[in-house]
């Protein structure tokens, strides 16, 4: 078994914009194509032209349908649609780690991020097992834990520009739904966003204590329909007139003043 | 605790080059990383205008696209029968000659019997080129089963739409209002929009029947009634102008609102607009009390005015809208129920726009100086802004429903003003100053100018003298007089017809038509492989350009394979669909990253070479010779007028833009500047670009114009006014008798709204299926992409829970969908949040068995399906023995979203129906397992 360092000097992790993430995938395909060229084994696909393509991905969007409560004396609220990426999200108390038989997987003192030793792994799946978050994937051409890297291969990397230097998918998200920070920094990016936006812990209850945080979409549809009273529901549109010839009335009227 | 040491700086890559992306019509900026010569990784290009450093996952997975097993390796020469897959792998010698044989006799006698139509072409300024020297009629790009009404409704109404012609103000927008988006569409520059939005707070509201993307993270969705939006708007001009929240200055000033419609019922002018000697529209200007022309300094354009004369009343045209829209026809009441929105949240929206637009109003501190001279120490502002695609466009009233979202923008005054919507050069650019359509035909000649345009009325249509169509594809016709960008759905069907006439050759470009982009999919393969009674085919010969084997491969005669988006040069031309912001002239190129590793050949650069041996004059030399070596050679000498060439940057010395001699170093300068160039418009002249001094001063300078072209925008077209006075029976050119009916309806200069419904037989049919491409697919390139078919590989149709309640279904269960035209059994998933009426599937995830490399037991040919089969290019008969088009009676536009269905529970398959016969692979099959990792 493997034990976690004390603490860690930084805590690096992900915000992710619940509100804003269009579920494009493109944090997916960029991971991928970073983590296959770069840390480790490539990230492989089997069956990649077949009936039954699988790979290996270190980030994946889930879609979920959410419907609202009906509330009484009130329409019934629309459904709405949340896109959901999900990686590892550098836990503190990561179950992960612990229950590894050859310490393969480890989480850095400096920084918090969680990696697998891949020349020490031995592709027995306990730490997928161990994740609440199935947050782990087994490479099924090399036999090894894949996990996200938090791009530890970038974010250092004095051969990319400094400011290239954070997580792929971070850098390619087009919605600007993913930001890469310091938590143990209560005035980074992150901790701000997270402190404004209300950032959530996914499954607090595993008591993994994970790093990343997730912002919950706002509150949606609130343009709603009303009895139809216009001077209270709708104030901006009180009638200039009735028809065709007041109108013109009321132009000539409000064209002399301009 | 023993922790790894590990290299934090590994090296990235040996060299970065900087191209342009192809994997969708976005044309972002990448910076491709290589290795030993090989890809190594793609990544947005932070310099770049459209894409700022972002990449969608498209752009990413470009790396399993150039080493895609779909690609195509050699010329290929059909040795079986059509359909099969036969084919022999030749030389391009060889392949030249052959096409070279068919063609120059068809250009030597008719060259008409040439039908040259291009897909998702992004060189459309050159392939145009090389078909009007050929001297064919018969050229048109994709844009007729796209989005043309889009399009051609905005450069009517306003000189320009969304997309590559504006976008919104996203640094100063306080409402943005999204209808009908498909997913693919501006994708990055969308999402990058949207981000920074609802990061400072602004509300988002998405219209469209499916929640998805973009209508996922909207503040507010609102769930319309498929092909209602244009009375949903309609509604909220409506409830707009009858409030008075319309920017009354705006519309005086730069807007047609206060022209004067000639009221003499019994004049053959009338409805048009009055004009002075010089044809410039006359208001009367409340200062004087006289008419005067619009563009006069200090003239104060009356809205409210009537012109009496010889017993007749001339009105403005805010007359007739007033009289229109303030009628009781659009009341949120009376709408509610067709678009499936109450008239209550009709009324919260409504009042939500007038209240961003006005009490939310603001100016920014920035003089500027107007056409008609007069110098303004601020811009208003309008903080609401627009946008829209297919969603509204692809119905047959979707030319008006465009059209009045384009009215509902300028009555609020939010069009080209800060926080509204703005124009990218070389846009705003009216109709007017477009060419007209062109198709008249010599043997061994160019045609007389471009084929495609816009029209003004009768007179510039595309017929013969007798009356019949010019083209094949019957554009710019009796019936669909504004079609634009031509009709490429319906060339193969016309052509099998031979209505109007039989063609000789079909040469194509980037087109599945055996597959997603036909309507009637099965109807088209049988056309295409169909004999007549002497045993030859009825299209006789099909000419295809492709890189990957796609669908269409097996249809044709003779194929050039041409090279993936990285092996290659392109530009993102100025002259045709370029790479601009709303505060940049922008274009761009692609070069050869790599090369390529099989015998293919950049299709424009084949051109160039088929071009001469044809003996084409804009493709040779004096003396005979072939005039450009490949695409580049053309992309850097070619110039269409003077000093202007396809690409506008670096030209002369390097360091002129716009206007300059050729360059021979341009390439490499682009390619020195990360693969774009980029020039700024100043401050004062990035707003208001239509009627700004400044801007059109500047426009002129870059040659995007050739003199200043201030212009009113048209709430009210008056083209559309002139096809109804021919089918009132004005004027020598004349509709046919069975048309007239329809143009004088349909041809309305102000926006009005239809239902395409009961002509889809929705009585029986009384479910609405549509179609999204999704975010992370493209048409029909990347879905034999090994990562992206892992996103998407198969595509169920999605059913509201009431549906699916209706007919006891539950997820994985099949439904047979039944048309007018068609059915198909498929598997179904349910949804909620959609509209209850509507169902809908990803478009073009389904492949035929045996194409792009796949296995034949991949799930996208054994679950995905298309629903092109359930969709006829005609219209359900009517009983009068007349053809009638499934598409727009304006421009032609496919009218994808008007198919209605009906859908029952059905046994599960084993695989999704209709099932088509597996076709031979020219290319085999990819290998079985991928750990693609180029670097050591």
């Amino acid at each position: 078994m493997t034990t976690l360092p004390q603490s860690t000097t930084r805590k690096l992790g992900l915000v992710i914009d619940l509100d804003t993430c269009v579920g494009c995938h493109a944090c997916v395909i960029s991971c991928k194509g970073w983590n296959t060229e770069n840390y480790g084994a490539p990230l492989s696909d089997t069956d990649a032209y077949g009936s039954d393509p699988s790979g290996t991905f270190l980030n994946r969007v889930h879609s979920f349908e959410v419907k609202p409560p009906v509330l009484k004396d009130q329409p019934a609220p629309e459904a709405q649609l949340i896109h959901f990426p999900k990686s590892c999200l550098h836990c503190e108390d990561a179950p992960c780690v612990t229950v590894c038989p050859t310490g393969a997987s480890y989480k850095r003192v400096e920084d918090g991020i969680v990696l697998v030793n891949e020349s020490d792994c031995i592709g027995c799946g306990l730490c997928a097992w161990a994740c609440p978050y199935g947050a782990r994937e087994m490479d099924q051409v090399e036999k090894v834990m894949k996990k996200c890297t938090l791009c530890v291969d970038r974010i250092y990397n004095e051969n990319l520009p400094e400011e290239d230097r954070e997580p792929a998918c971070v850098r390619t998200c087009p919605a600007g739904a993913r930001h890469f920070g310091d938590f143990a920094d209560p005035d980074s990016n992150v901790s701000k966003l997270s402190a404004e936006r209300g950032g959530m812990d996914l499954m607090p209850e595993q008591g993994t204590k994970p790093v990343n945080k997730y912002l919950p979409p706002r509150p949606k549809d609130t343009l709603s329909e009303g009895a139809g009273d216009i001077d209270i529901l709708a104030p901006y549109l009180e009638p200039v007139a009735q028809e065709a010839s007041g109108f013109l009335g009321w132009l000539d009227k409000t064209l002399e003043k301009l | 605790m023993n922790q790894p040491k590990l290299d934090l700086s590994p090296k990235v890559s040996d060299e970065v080059r900087k191209t342009t992306c192809y994997m969708c019509a976005c044309r972002c900026g990448i910076n491709v990383h290589l290795k030993d010569g090989k890809v190594a990784y793609i990544e947005g290009n932070r310099d770049h205008p459209v894409n700022q450093g972002v990449l969608c996952a498209k752009g990413s997975a470009g790396i399993m696209q150039v080493n895609a097993p779909s690609r195509l390796r050699k010329p290929l020469k059909r040795v079986g029968e059509r359909g099969s897959g036969e084919f022999q792998e030749i030389e391009w010698d060889e392949a030249l000659q052959i096409a070279t044989d068919w063609l120059a006799p068809v250009r030597k006698s008719d060259p008409s019997k040439l039908a040259f139509f291009t897909g998702r072409d992004q060189s459309q300024s050159f392939t145009s080129f090389f078909a009007q020297n050929f001297g064919t009629p018969n050229y048109a790009a994709h844009g007729g089963f796209c989005s043309v009404n889009m399009a051609a409704a905005g450069i009517y109404t306003m000189g320009g739409a969304f997309w590559e012609f504006g976008q919104p103000d996203w640094d100063h927008t306080k409402l943005f209002m999204l209808f009908g988006v498909a997913e693919d569409h501006d994708s990055n520059p969308i999402k990058m929009g949207i981000g920074k939005i609802k990061a400072r707070g602004a509300r988002v509201i998405g219209v469209n029947p499916i929640r998805t993307g973009y209508n996922a993270v909207a503040d507010d969705w609102v769930g319309i009634t498929p092909g209602t939006d244009g009375l949903f708007i309609l509604s909220m001009v409506h409830c707009l102008m009858k409030a008075g929240k319309i920017d009354l200055n705006y519309l005086a000033q730069y807007t047609n609102a206060p022209c004067l419609v000639n009221g003499d019922e019994k004049s053959p002018e009338f409805g048009l607009l009055l004009r002075d000697d010089e044809g410039k529209e006359l208001v009367m200007d409340r200062a004087t009390g006289k008419l005067t022309p619009f563009d006069q300094k200090g003239v104060k354009p009356d809205l409210a005015a009537t012109h009496r004369h010889a017993g007749i009343s001339h009105r403005t045209v805010m007359q007739h809208m007033a009289e229109r829209y303030l009628s009781d026809e659009y009341t949120p009441e009376a709408v509610a129920d067709r678009v499936g929105i109450s008239a209550g949240r009709i009324r919260a929206i409504a009042n939500e726009i007038a209240r961003v637009a006005f009490e939310e109003a603001f100016e920014l501190d920035q003089e500027w100086t107007d056409f008609r001279g007069e110098t303004h120490k601020t811009m208003q502002g309008r903080p609401v802004s627009f946008h829209s695609m297919r969603g509204i466009s692809a119905h047959a009233n979707g030319f008006q429903t465009c059209r009045a979202l384009h009215v509902l923008q300028i009555l609020l005054g939010s069009v080209e003003v800060p926080g509204g919507f703005r124009f990218k050069p070389p846009y705003p650019k009216p109709a007017t100053a477009h060419p007209k359509p062109h198709c008249n035909t010599t043997p061994d000649c160019p045609l007389d100018g471009p084929h495609l345009g816009f029209v003004h009325g009768p007179d510039d249509l595309a017929l013969k003298e007798d009356g019949t169509p010019a083209r094949i594809d019957k554009a710019f016709t009796w019936e669909n007089p504004m079609s634009a960008h031509g009709l490429m759905h319906m060339v193969i069907s016309n052509a099998h017809a031979g209505d109007p006439y039989k063609i000789d050759t079909l040469f194509m470009y980037m087109a599945n038509m055996s597959w997603n982009s036909s309507m009637n999919t099965r109807g088209v393969i049988d056309m295409l492989t169909d004999k007549d009674e002497s045993g030859d085919y009825v299209i006789p010969r099909i000419i295809y350009s492709d890189a990957y084997s796609s669908e269409m491969v097996a249809y044709a005669d003779l194929i050039l394979p041409d090279t993936t988006y990285l092996e290659r040069h392109d530009c993102i031309s100025l002259l045709d669909r370029p790479i601009c912001e709303a505060d940049a002239a922008a274009d761009a190129i692609r070069w050869p990253v790599i090369e390529p590793d099989r015998d293919v050949r950049g299709f424009q650069s084949v051109l160039c070479e088929l071009g001469a041996k044809l003996g084409l004059p804009g493709f040779t030399n004096e003396d005979g010779s072939q005039k450009y070596a490949d695409y580049a050679d053309y992309i850097v000498n070619h110039e269409r007028k003077p000093g202007i060439g396809p690409l506008a940057g670096f030209r002369g010395d390097g360091d002129q833009a716009g206007r300059g001699d050729v360059n021979p170093d341009q390439l490499d300068k682009y390619i020195e500047n990360g693969g774009f160039f980029v020039e700024h418009i100043p401050d004062g002249a990035n707003y208001y670009k239509p009627w700004n001094a400044g801007y059109q001063d500047w426009a002129v300078n870059l040659g995007l114009y050739d003199s200043p072209q201030p212009y009113l925008f048209s709430l009210y077209v008056e083209p559309m006014r002139r096809f109804q006075l021919a089918a009132e029976g004005h004027g020598d050119r004349q509709p046919p008798d069975h048309l007239r009916e329809r143009i004088k309806t349909t041809m309305d200069p102000l926006p009005i709204w239809y239902d395409p419904a009961p002509e889809n037989r929705v009585d029986d049919f009384p479910i609405t299926a549509l179609t999204q491409r999704p975010m992370a697919m493209y048409h029909s390139w990347g879905s034999q992409n090994a990562w992206l078919r892992q996103l998407h590989g198969h595509n169920p149709l999605y059913l509201p829970t009431k549906l699916m309640q209706d007919n006891n279904l539950t997820d994985g269960d099949w439904a047979k969908v039944t048309s007018p035209h068609g059915e198909i059994t498929v598997p179904v998933l349910e949804m909620a949040a959609l509209n209850e009426n509507t169902v809908w599937t990803w478009n073009a995830i389904g492949k035929r068995k045996g194409a792009w490399a796949l296995d034949e037991n991949a799930p996208e040919a054994t679950k995905g399906f298309l629903l092109n089969h359930l969709i006829h290019e005609l219209l359900p008969p009517k009983g009068d023995g007349l053809r009638w088009a499934n598409s727009d009676p304006i421009t032609g536009q496919a009218a994808w979203f008007d198919l209605k269905v009906r859908i029952e529970k059905a046994d599960a398959p084993a695989e999704s129906q209709p099932a088509m016969k597996p076709i031979k692979s020219p290319v085999g099959k990819g290998p079985q397992h991928l750990a693609w990792k180029v670097g050591k």
